[in-house]
């Protein structure tokens, strides 16, 4: 039973920014079907009383204090930006609404 | 901008509809760092000089949680009745825009830190109104977008936006109310009042500068209308953009006019988000919801749980100060000011001042007669806060000692106040100073009787036959040829002494 069809990986595609042929979402389509099905059998493994795991070790409350440290100067922070302007960051216009 | 929308009447709607509210806040922390790098949080730096390698998404690098903001986070909880999560994670919102450079928000999504909280909002007429608190929970904020190259300043028509990443990375807490219902005709006003109590509340705990002007406190009002007597909710709008307590009154006002106008016509409210602007006072399309909304939320992998023990919380609530509605009902009771007074007084923003004064020894109608009166009317002219104007509680207090031992009267009181700001010393010492005090010395004032009364022989022969009001005629020019440094009242009594005359 396929989880991944085509119509999702274009959905995921297109929220990924990534753009796809016909032929390669086709081919991925079955690929990330064979993924999911190969991760299910965690599922077969994993019981309620199993908690999920986001973090690999088991650590908790990993915290900073709150003290200035270290910054950027602006030309540091620019100085891999495609384009700039009055020490910002330049970006294309945004069709979308804010 | 050039929609042209129906509105039904306010009153009209609600005859007909039951509006559902429904709030998220979000509150900029001030703590020194950002949430997840050691980057200074603050307002109105140098663009993108507030930066490290966290905050713009560089790669390689990894976020660090502030303890401080959890702490203040819980604080936020606490004052709002919350449950505090024993255990919770962030999460990643996935998502595109040029204001986060991570092309996510680290969030958090299943486990706020606070859940299952109310607060309790008093409306101007003292009816108390319950609003249910859903949720507060941590994530970090984006960076700022100027548009540029378009006619208005606006997205729309904009050739190109600047980023400035300093604010990308501070602090958050946003706050999801529960759907609010049964608020009817009284929504516009409590949404104001609830906004209103968040952000007192968080300026009150110190947890955030609580400046809306500047973006510290901001609110997306959601409006839903039913008809009345149903339960299930209709479609709601999402107001975006409300960020004065003005606004948000008037945002929601807006939006239950337009709502009753479009599900009068027989259409469908669209499920939107909506932008509120302040100029032509209502709200514009946003973008619908759309599949674009899938934020595709996961555990945030580079990020260990927050884990809260019992002890933590309760010494974060031991720090908590007292709750600023019930700190208003104890001064109010305790200085015996009328509701209006009481209220006058918290409007003008005077009522730490007053706190201050009374500390200081000043009773609790002269610290409002001062503040309320002399000083707010300073303050009026010169555009600042009364507060602002450099009056401490102190002079007010030796003022008021000064005229009570007849030293000086409310006229010279201020003159004296006009060189204490000057910054020529005390009250004391501005007196000595100026030469203010009142001409105490009897024999001195008779002489500027005597003439008074020599000047104005028809108004002294109407004294002696009984009229004893005229005498106010002589009083004034005695006042006058003292320069206002006598006390009237000592001046009057000894007009009559020298008339002759029971008064």
């Amino acid at each position: 039973m396929s989880e991944i069809n085509r119509a999702a990986v274009a959905h995921l595609a297109r929220l990924a920014h990534i753009e796809m042929t016909a032929e390669e979402l086709d081919k991925m389509a079955g690929e990330l079907d064979v993924i999911v099905d190969s991760i299910k059998s965690v599922q077969e493994v994993a019981r309620p009383d199993v908690p999920a795991t986001s973090h690999p070790i088991p650590l908790t409350n990993v915290f900073r204090e709150d003290v200035v440290g270290e910054t950027l100067s602006q030309e540091l922070a620019l100085a891999n930006a495609p384009d700039a302007a009055d020490g910002r960051f330049k970006v294309p216009a945004i069709l979308d609404e804010e | 901008m050039a929609e042209t929308q129906e509105l039904v009447a306010f009153d009209e709607a609600m005859a007909k509809y039951d509006p559902v509210l429904g709030f998220e806040v979000h509150v900029e922390l001030n703590t020194k760092t950002k949430m997840f790098s050691a980057a200074p949080n603050a307002f109105g730096d140098v663009p993108n000089t507030n930066v490290s390698p966290v905050d713009l998404g560089l790669p390689g690098t990894l976020p660090v949680v502030n303890k401080s903001a959890v702490e203040y986070s819980i604080m936020i909880g606490l004052a709002l009745n919350c449950k505090i999560a024993e255990s919770c994670f962030f999460a990643r919102k996935n998502y595109f825009y040029p204001d986060t450079p991570k092309n996510f928000q680290t969030s958090q999504y299943e486990d706020p830190i606070c859940y299952d909280g109310y607060l309790d909002i008093e409306l101007e007429d003292g009816e108390v109104f319950r609003v249910e608190i859903e949720r507060a929970h941590m994530e970090e904020d984006a960076g700022k977008l100027t548009h540029l190259g378009g006619a208005t300043g606006r997205i729309q028509g904009a050739e190109y936006s600047l980023v400035d990443y300093n604010r990308a990375g501070v602090p958050l807490v946003e706050i999801v109310t529960k759907p609010i219902v049964g608020a009817g005709s009284r929504a516009p006003e409590l949404a104001r009042a609830y906004v209103a109590a968040v952000r007192e509340i968080v300026k009150n705990l110190g947890v955030s500068d609580a400046r809306m002007e500047r973006g510290n406190v901001r609110c997306d009002a959601n409006v839903s209308l039913m008809p009345k007597g149903a339960t299930q909710f209709g479609i709601r709008s999402e107001t975006k953009n409300v960020n004065s307590l003005r606004a948000v009154e008037r945002a929601v006002r807006f939006e239950i006019e337009r709502h009753a106008a479009v599900l009068e016509s027989g259409q469908k409210v669209v499920q939107e988000t909506r932008h509120w602007h302040e100029d032509t006072r209502s709200t514009t399309s946003g973008r619908p919801k759309s599949d674009a909304d899938d934020y595709r939320y996961f555990p945030e992998p580079d990020l260990v749980p927050v884990v809260t023990t019992e002890a933590w919380v309760e010494e974060l609530r031991s720090r908590l100060p007292e709750p600023p509605a019930e700190r208003r009902k104890r001064l109010k009771a305790d200085w015996g000011y009328s509701d209006a007074e009481f209220r006058d007084v918290v409007n003008a923003g005077v009522m730490d001042s007053i706190e201050e004064t009374i500390a200081a020894g000043a009773s609790a109608a002269v610290a409002r007669k001062w503040w309320m009166g002399e000083i707010s009317r300073r303050a009026k002219e010169a555009e600042v806060e009364p507060s602002e104007l450099g009056v401490s509680p102190q002079t007010v207090v030796e003022l008021d000692r000064l005229v009570q031992a007849g030293k000086i009267n409310d006229k010279l009181a201020r003159q004296v106040l006009d060189g204490v700001l000057a910054g020529e010393g005390s009250p004391e010492e501005v007196v000595d100073k100026r030469g203010l005090a009142v001409v105490s010395d009897d024999s001195a004032l008779l002489d500027a009787i005597d003439a008074a009364l020599a000047a104005q022989p028809d108004v002294a022969e109407k004294i002696r036959g009984g009229k004893v009001q005229a005498a106010g005629a002589i009083v004034g020019g005695v006042m006058k040829a003292t320069r206002g440094q006598a006390d009237a009242g000592r001046v009057r009594e000894l007009i009559f002494e020298r008339l002759g005359v029971q008064a």
